[in-house]
């Protein structure tokens, strides 16, 4: 259990790593990394907040929408053989 | 720096689409006028050859079809094979387009974090430590163009701490190091007190393993000392002559198969004080697109007309040639003084080597001259030791002005210019350096007698042929086991200046100090010495490096490539046993 732990905090480590050589804020001083972070994670739960409270609504309207499309195609078809 | 477009592996420079035509609008006895009343080497025959008055193209180097081809993916397609007795083989991957997207990401956060620094020390939150005018001059015309260090300040400095490293000894194969370390954030730096041991070099252009304080190089060198003192005083042409400077000039020249040959104290006046000297106005300068800051200089203080090609290209060189002869000068059309074409034998930030045998061909061909910088390749390159016209099995007759510095190879400094007798002695009255510049100092002279006797086997034993061995082994060794591991190295296969891509500008940082910590000191290079996004470190193999120390070179290059995820390269897949990170490889990969 300990190992696995382990070999999960090395592997979050290290992804961390690569995320401040990704981003170069490796080389930014920590209040730089602070601020960087900050703007990052609010940007990150800004997109969250809105996908959480928006997303049902969209994706409900869309499926109207499409399905909307297909009935009146079947009642166009069947207006034109009656 | 613009970037280059690196159009594909394929190096086959003759990319242009379509065939190149000119039409040549003058009689014959024009042509004749522009080549300096030589010969004109059109015939009157081949002017009838275009019935609409175009005349069919005669290039050396030309696209033979008239559609492009598609692209090939092999490294070694050289058109005109016969020039060259063994395959030129070099290879310049392309940038992954994940990579260079990261990496554009990545300069556009710290240019951010950039102008939010500058703004701060502008409104004084934040102690300004960069140059600044005092506040009573700030009306008057700007002393500091506080733009043009913008990368200085906000990225140079941030990792400041991988150059400038000061060494407590001799800089061979292994070295040794004083520890810094910075409170500020790289602005000062102060010594902890303790010196890192036997730091493996990979970053000393010490190809011949000359840079060392034992052995009969360093003997000769104290007796000469104990002889002239260690200090010159004076000039050439003053009392500073010595014969010791006679000695190593008819020893120069004999290496290296010229004439005559004259020496300076500094490698980087050598270019920037001959060049001048050599062409002037109504001169036109073809310079390489990656030649060194020295030749640059030099150009420029001449006063000549430069034109660049790209970055040996020979199409590209060709048709300049011929655009100047055609065309002759910029306003009144009258025919360039002199054409001088500018090149170095290895280039230092690419590692490739210059297309000798075209080079020599085109100048022979449109009646140039060569100036031929073997600032890397002497002593580096060729199966003797005498760079890289021994490389390429050519006649040196042929370079008109061969210039190489004795830095890099024979463990001195300085540098030299050899070449026809007439031409040496008109340089000993009209360059800068021969008649203002401080003669060399005794003990550097007699290290590269020294040197240069061992590399041609005169001293009486084997060790110059021994050397010459062990770094054509060493580069070819290393360069392969990079590739094999994964890594995108650029250049030619046998040039012992191996860079390896790094792209990120975190990454430029994160090398040098994670090599550092293996205990490897390497070099790592950005922008302004390379385009923007194509940071690399570069790597100097010597014959001093035995196979052990580079294995452990290449263990640590290795691990540090797996921890910070560099090897880009999609010709080879990486089964490296990294930390199980297949999927984020290959993603990265792409």
């Amino acid at each position: 259990m300990s190992q696995v732990r382990m070999a999960l905090q090395t592997q979050l480590s290290w992804l961390y790593y690569q995320y401040l050589l990704v981003t170069a804020v490796y080389v930014l001083e920590p209040w730089e990394r602070a601020l960087f972070t900050s703007v990052l994670l609010s940007a990150a739960a800004m997109v969250g907040y809105t996908s959480y409270v928006f997303l049902p609504v969209h994706l409900r309207l869309v499926l109207h929408f499409f399905s909307g499309v297909f009935d009146g195609q079947a009642e166009s078809a069947v207006t034109l053989m009656s | 720096m613009t970037s280059r477009p690196h159009t594909s592996e394929d190096t086959s420079v003759f990319q242009l689409p379509g065939a190149l035509c000119y039409r040549l609008n003058m009689t014959e006895s024009s042509s004749n006028k522009l080549l300096n009343g030589d010969a004109c080497q059109r015939s009157s025959k081949d002017k009838k050859s275009g019935k609409n008055g175009f005349v069919k193209n005669h290039c050396l180097f030309q696209q033979p079809q008239k559609y492009r081809r598609p692209r090939e993916k092999n490294h070694n397609v050289v058109r005109n094979p016969s020039l060259y007795n063994k395959p030129f083989v070099e290879s310049y991957e392309e940038t992954p387009l994940l990579v260079a997207v990261l990496t554009y990401m990545g300069y556009g956060i710290l240019t951010i974090f950039g102008y939010l620094r500058d703004f701060m020390r502008h409104w004084n939150i934040e102690k300004c430590s960069v140059a600044r005018e005092r506040d009573e001059q700030k009306d008057f015309v700007p002393l500091y163009q506080d733009f043009e260090n913008f990368y200085t300040r906000n990225l140079y400095t941030r990792i400041r701490d991988n150059w400038n490293r000061p060494l407590c000894g001799v800089p061979g194969s292994k070295m040794d190091i004083v520890e810094q370390v910075s409170h500020d954030y790289n602005r000062t730096f102060q010594n902890t007190g303790k010196i890192m041991r036997d730091v493996i070099n990979m970053g000393s252009y010490n190809y011949l393993g000359f840079a060392e304080n034992v052995g009969h190089c360093a003997d000769a060198a104290i007796q000469v000392t104990e002889k002239y003192g260690s200090g010159v005083c004076g000039t050439r042409c003053e009392m500073g002559n010595l014969d010791i400077h006679q000695e190593m000039e008819e020893l120069v020249a004999r290496f290296l198969g010229v004439e005559s040959a004259l020496t300076f104290g500094m490698g980087f006046a050598t270019n920037s004080m001959n060049i001048p000297a050599l062409a002037g106005k109504g001169c036109l300068i073809l310079s390489d697109e990656l030649n060194h800051a020295s030749l640059v200089l030099g150009a420029r203080l001449s006063g000549s007309t430069i034109r660049v090609f790209k970055h040996n290209n020979m199409v590209s060189l060709e048709k300049l040639l011929r655009d100047a002869i055609v065309h002759g000068q910029p306003r009144t059309h009258r025919p360039w003084k002199k054409l001088l074409i500018v090149v170095e034998g290895i280039y230092s930030m690419e590692g490739s080597i210059v297309r000798l045998p075209e080079v020599i061909a085109l100048k022979k061909r449109y009646k140039a001259f060569l100036y031929l910088d073997e600032a890397h390749s002497i002593g580096a390159l060729g199966p003797n030791g005498k760079g890289v016209v021994d490389y390429f099995g050519l006649d040196p007759k042929d370079v008109d002005i061969m210039m190489g510095t004795f830095t890099k190879s024979f463990g001195a400094a300085g540098g030299y210019i050899g070449g026809k007798r007439e031409l040496i002695q008109y340089l000993r009255c009209h360059s800068h350096s021969a008649v203002y510049a401080t003669s060399m100092p005794p003990p550097v002279a007699q290290q590269i007698i020294t040197s240069m006797t061992t590399i041609m086997g005169e001293d009486g034993t084997s060790l110059g042929a021994d050397r010459l061995r062990q770094l054509s082994e060493n580069t070819t060794y290393f360069r392969r086991k990079l590739r094999e591991m994964g890594f995108i190295i650029y250049g030619n296969d046998d040039s012992p200046v191996v860079p390896m891509m790094l792209y990120m500008p975190a990454k430029i940082g994160a090398f040098g100090r994670e090599m550092l910590k293996r205990n490897i000191g390497s070099v790592v290079v950005g922008f302004p010495a390379t385009p923007i996004i194509e940071s690399r470190a570069r790597f100097c193999v010597s014959a001093a490096h035995t196979r052990e120390t580079l294995d452990e070179a290449l263990k640590a290059i290795g691990e540090v490539g797996d921890l910070l995820q560099l090897k880009y390269s999609r010709h080879q897949p990486t089964v490296t046993p990294g930390l199980g990170w297949m999927s984020e490889e290959s993603y990265l990969q792409d």
